[in-house]
């Protein structure tokens, strides 16, 4: 059995990891309530655009020669999966629940004879990947230095994206984050955006138009940065998820301290009071001897 | 019967300006200027670097844009753009600093014709607003 003092000992240190995931808690909440202010922020914007597109792609002229943003390459060989995970460790499921999604996703593709190419954001992301899928990767960005989610960054990676594109190294793209739905729960999402999946049934608008210039034009104009919209509007909702899974995490962790301090001091209470009446019975016999 | 319509500009991060009382806007539009005034047709196009104008009244506010998509349609307009500012409260430096990194850009050789003039007619814009 353990000594008195081990038992103390380790009292104190569950009592300052205690504070810290509580201090982490209040942290992760209070960033979370700017990241989901953020996230709700940015939702007209990739609405609208949305909108726009399917406006758009709707009253394009000339399907086959439409921009191949929209309509792919024609070809559905090799695929490139941009994974979006968190810079930072300690929120609970939520890098390995982006992992789990994606690896099950990459592991449909080899199956059916596809070639995947992985581009990482976020370092977690990476360092989860890198044992299966080292040959895969083409590349891990990260954006340790930016403390928010801005369409700077998004940007950056949509460039990058449409550069690889053009350069004809993929023909689909697919997209993983995490939907922030509410604080316990974070929806892993995967999002196809090259080519552009157009919802059949959210095309309703009949609107005429007036274009200009035409719209072939506008679409190559607007598509790009569609790549960059979603890019964000993922790069935000991952970041409230984090900070809501973070939270939570860190709740129940200071939770369970909690438990365990308690069942350790009802320990350290029983042993030090078995140690009081041995000695006790230990001079009381030592009495009677006499 | 009132001569207004809706006007909302948003950029990725938040909404910019929602305004319900507007009486005109001109924008940049690629092809020239457009002034949409109420009953508009529906519109959609794109924006080049330039100065939205909006009047609510008898007063004009002015707007930089870089880029952006205009889309009119039921007296309300959305203007999404990813980088915009206010004329009123724009930085000297900010400016001379697009302007280099414009001229930067146009010194490549590796730039097509259209982003060219783009370039171009960014930095023209950026010296007139600079020099008033």
């Amino acid at each position: 059995m353990a000594s008195l003092d081990d038992l103390k000992k380790r009292i104190s240190s569950v009592k300052s990891t205690q504070k810290i995931t509580k201090a982490m808690k209040m942290v992760a909440a209070a960033k979370l309530r700017r990241a989901q202010e953020s996230a709700e922020r940015g939702r007209p914007y990739s609405q609208k655009m949305n909108n726009i597109i399917l406006n758009l792609s709707s009253g394009i002229s000339d399907k086959e020669n439409a921009p191949k943003l929209l309509s792919g390459t024609g070809e559905d060989k090799v695929h490139l999966c941009l994974v979006l995970t968190a810079d930072r460790g300690l929120c609970g499921g939520f890098n390995s629940n982006i992992i789990k999604k994606a690896k099950s996703y990459f592991k449909k593709l080899s199956d059916s004879g596809k070639i995947l190419k992985i581009i990482t954001v976020g370092s977690k992301g990476y360092d989860q990947l890198k044992r299966a899928y080292k040959d895969n990767i083409i590349e891990n960005i990260s954006f340790k230095e930016s403390k928010n989610a801005n369409y700077f960054d998004a940007d950056k990676v949509g460039k990058i994206l449409i550069q690889k594109f053009e350069q004809k190294e993929f023909d689909v793209c697919t997209i993983f984050y995490n939907q922030f739905k509410n604080v316990i729960t974070q929806i892993p999402q995967e999002q196809q955006i090259i080519p552009l999946k157009i919802n059949e049934e959210e095309k309703s608008s009949e609107e005429n138009y007036e274009f200009e210039p035409d719209e072939d034009e506008i679409l190559g104009n607007l598509l790009p940065k569609n790549i960059s919209t979603q890019i964000f509007k993922a790069m935000l909702e991952n970041s409230a998820s984090e900070q809501g899974s973070r939270m939570s995490a860190m709740d129940n962790a200071t939770r369970n301290a909690g438990e365990m301090v308690d069942k350790l001091t009802i320990q350290y209470n029983r042993s030090r009071q078995a140690a009081i009446t041995k000695e006790l019975i230990e001079i009381i016999s030592g009495a009677e001897s006499l | 019967m009132s001569e207004n319509f809706n006007i909302e500009i948003v950029n990725p991060e938040r909404s910019f300006l929602s305004k319900e009382n507007v009486s005109e806007v001109v924008v940049p539009a690629f092809e020239g200027e457009i002034g949409i005034l109420k009953d508009h047709i529906p519109i959609i196009s794109f924006l080049k670097p330039g100065i939205i104008k909006v009047f609510i009244g008898s007063d004009v506010e002015n707007y930089y844009v870089d880029d952006g998509i205009v889309e009119f349609k039921d007296n309300s307009l959305s203007i999404l753009t990813s980088s915009i500012f206010n004329l009123k409260d724009i930085d000297k430096n900010r400016i001379n600093n697009s302007i280099s990194e414009a001229e930067n850009e146009l010194s490549k050789d590796e730039i097509d014709d259209q982003k060219r003039f783009i370039l171009n007619h960014k930095i023209e814009v950026l010296k007139s607003i600079s020099s008033n």
